[in-house]
């Protein structure tokens, strides 16, 4: 069987997927990758399904050594270097790793979380019904906690089928770089019309309180109505902004609590998820309230930009040889040393 | 009721804003029927005390048959009543495992013997179970020992905390943080992903508790980690 030890990895790498459902009525939540399109692009690459397993990385990256067999792998997300043996494998683009070599993640140079998909999957076994890793309940993944050196993560497939593919260089993918949208609810009717305002027309910023529960961000205090900022506690869906007594909103993600007592006052649409995720400590953004039915109409449209993702893959030796040799011999100018 | 937006992955069905049993039997009345219906594009739901959370997977969801098909089901659910299981559950009360125990009988001008008298007399009603793995909120404590939150969190508080918090009860199922009074712990984990079943109680589930002593504690805790319930379902 085909494994990849870990050699070295962040402390925030853990094993992800599409996530774990079902569980929220007994308080927990669902976890799953960050940035669901960044994990896709990496598992289309390599043939899989969108939402297959895959290692996330946060802002490090780590190094895995190749035992008993080939293994095929691909990286989406933050970008960031994927190396085999210390060749650079062009962004966008997968590439087979033999027995006994290193495959080496670098660290996010922009964005947070990084993928490393691999073909046909690893072999974790799921935990009530997923592979995503819920660190704080101690569910999935391995054990229930991050990776560290010495896991060994055995994959499904002993030897990769077909050849490795890679985006045509002629697509693009299109980048959204407006506001983070949301739907407003279902608490809005606890903001002040003027609280409403400041959170819709002013900038906030990403603070240092970002991790997989939740981002905290920092910014113009949101004025609460006559009711106050306590409820009743009730669900938490992905995305909800909690607006606490201190009146700075608090973004709700992957890990997240399933219920809460905070009013909500919005929640940001499943197609900006990912790109709210990938915003590092510092970044600043704007909301815009959407309505339900526009939202729905981004995923449906994120959807579609992932079918034409996967359908302009190409095998890569077609598709990306000025690329990677010209990313190679960039590195040879660095005088870059693989296995750092 | 009302139908709140929670983004386009969930919808909220929210029968009042109130702690209130008959509020919850008709959330859970819902549920019921929600789950026996598997609707296109529901993936799960999520009951809390007084609103239904329905997870959606957009793209497969219909919202406006949905909120059709709560409405026409809405008449079923007046005066819905609730046939959970009725668990004992044991609880080492005072000392370290529930360091509040005599402030709060201070508080209350009570002994604690007399605190643990009355929060073990109760039968309590699980309303909801969230935030954490397991974390069990329950209604039904006697009002004479309701003790407002404390104004300073605890960062750690164990897992199996029998704690109470205003008029609410909780069974905690991990360690957390918490701004509530603990009384005691049970040896019970509440949800354990590689036990079957993974969790003890559900919504609409009835709490008894029973005082046990410390002496008890390292052959149950043991017992616990090792899979067995610990609690015990007195009425199915």
């Amino acid at each position: 069987m085909t494994h990849l030890i870990v050699e070295r990895c962040g402390p925030g790498t853990t094993l992800q997927d599409g996530g774990r459902f079902g569980w929220q009525r007994f308080g927990l939540g669902p976890a799953g990758a960050m940035d669901r399109v960044g994990m896709a692009r990496a598992n289309l690459l390599v043939g899989n399904a969108p939402s297959v397993g895959a290692i996330e990385f946060a802002l490090v990256g780590g190094r895995f050594r190749v035992e008993g067999g080939t293994v095929r792998v691909a990286l989406g997300g933050a970008n960031a270097d994927l190396r085999i043996d210390g060749r650079s494998v062009p962004a966008l683009a997968a590439a087979t790793a033999a027995d006994g070599s290193n495959i080496e993640v670098g660290s996010a140079r922009d964005g947070l979380f990084s993928y490393l998909a691999v073909a046909g999957g690893l072999a974790a076994a799921a935990d009530l019904g997923a592979v995503a890793t819920h660190v704080r309940a101690g569910i999935g993944g391995i054990d229930g906690r991050a990776l560290h050196a010495g896991d060994t993560l055995p994959c499904t497939l002993a030897t990769p089928i077909g050849e490795d593919l890679a985006l045509n260089s002629g697509f693009k993918i299109a980048a959204e770089n407006g506001p983070i949208r949301v739907v407003l609810g279902p608490q809005d009717d606890y903001f002040s019309a003027a609280g409403l305002a400041t959170f819709l027309g002013e900038i906030y910023t990403v603070s240092p309180q970002a991790d997989r529960m939740g981002f905290r961000l920092t910014g113009p205090k949101i004025e609460h109505g006559p009711k106050g900022y306590n409820i009743v506690s009730d669900g938490i869906a992905t995305g909800s902004i909690q607006v606490p007594g201190m009146g700075e909103p608090l973004v709700l993600l992957a890990d997240r609590q399933t219920t809460g007592g905070y009013p909500k006052i919005a929640t940001v649409i499943t197609a900006d998820l990912g790109r709210l995720a990938q915003m590092r400590p510092g970044t600043a953004l704007r909301f815009k309230a959407v309505t339900r039915a526009e939202a729905v109409a981004l995923l449906a449209a994120e959807r579609t930009a992932l079918d034409a993702f996967r359908a302009h893959l190409v095998p890569a030796s077609s598709a990306a040889d000025l690329s990677s040799e010209r990313l190679l011999s960039l590195n040879l100018l660095d005088g870059w040393t693989a296995g750092g | 009721v009302r139908f709140l937006h929670a983004g386009d992955s969930a919808v909220i069905v929210e029968f009042g804003d109130g702690i209130d049993a008959g509020i919850n039997a008709q959330v859970l009345a819902l549920d019921a029927q929600l789950q026996a219906a598997a609707l296109a594009g529901v993936v799960e739901t999520v009951p809390t005390y007084r609103s239904l959370m329905v997870q959606v997977e957009p793209l497969a969801f219909d919202r406006d048959a949905f909120e059709a098909w709560v409405r026409a089901a809405l008449p079923t659910l007046a005066g819905a009543t609730l046939h959970g299981k009725r668990w004992r559950v044991p609880v080492v009360y005072g000392g370290a495992f529930g360091i509040d125990l005599e402030d709060v009988a201070a508080r209350h001008k009570m002994t604690p013997t007399q605190v643990i008298d009355r929060h073990a007399a109760g039968v309590y009603r699980v309303y909801m179970i969230g935030f954490m793995p397991g974390y069990t909120y329950l209604g039904g404590l006697d009002p004479a020992i309701a003790t407002p939150r404390r104004l300073d969190p605890r960062p750690k508080t164990p897992s199996g905390t029998i704690s109470i918090g205003g008029i609410q009860a909780l069974v905690a199922g991990q360690e957390m943080p918490s701004g509530w009074h603990l009384l005691g712990r049970t040896p019970a984990i509440t949800f354990m992903a590689r036990r079957d079943p993974p969790v003890l109680f559900a919504p609409g589930d009835e709490i008894t508790f029973e005082p046990i002593g410390a002496d008890r504690w390292p052959a149950l805790e043991q017992a616990a980690r090792a899979g067995d319930l610990i609690a015990e379902v007195i009425r199915a």
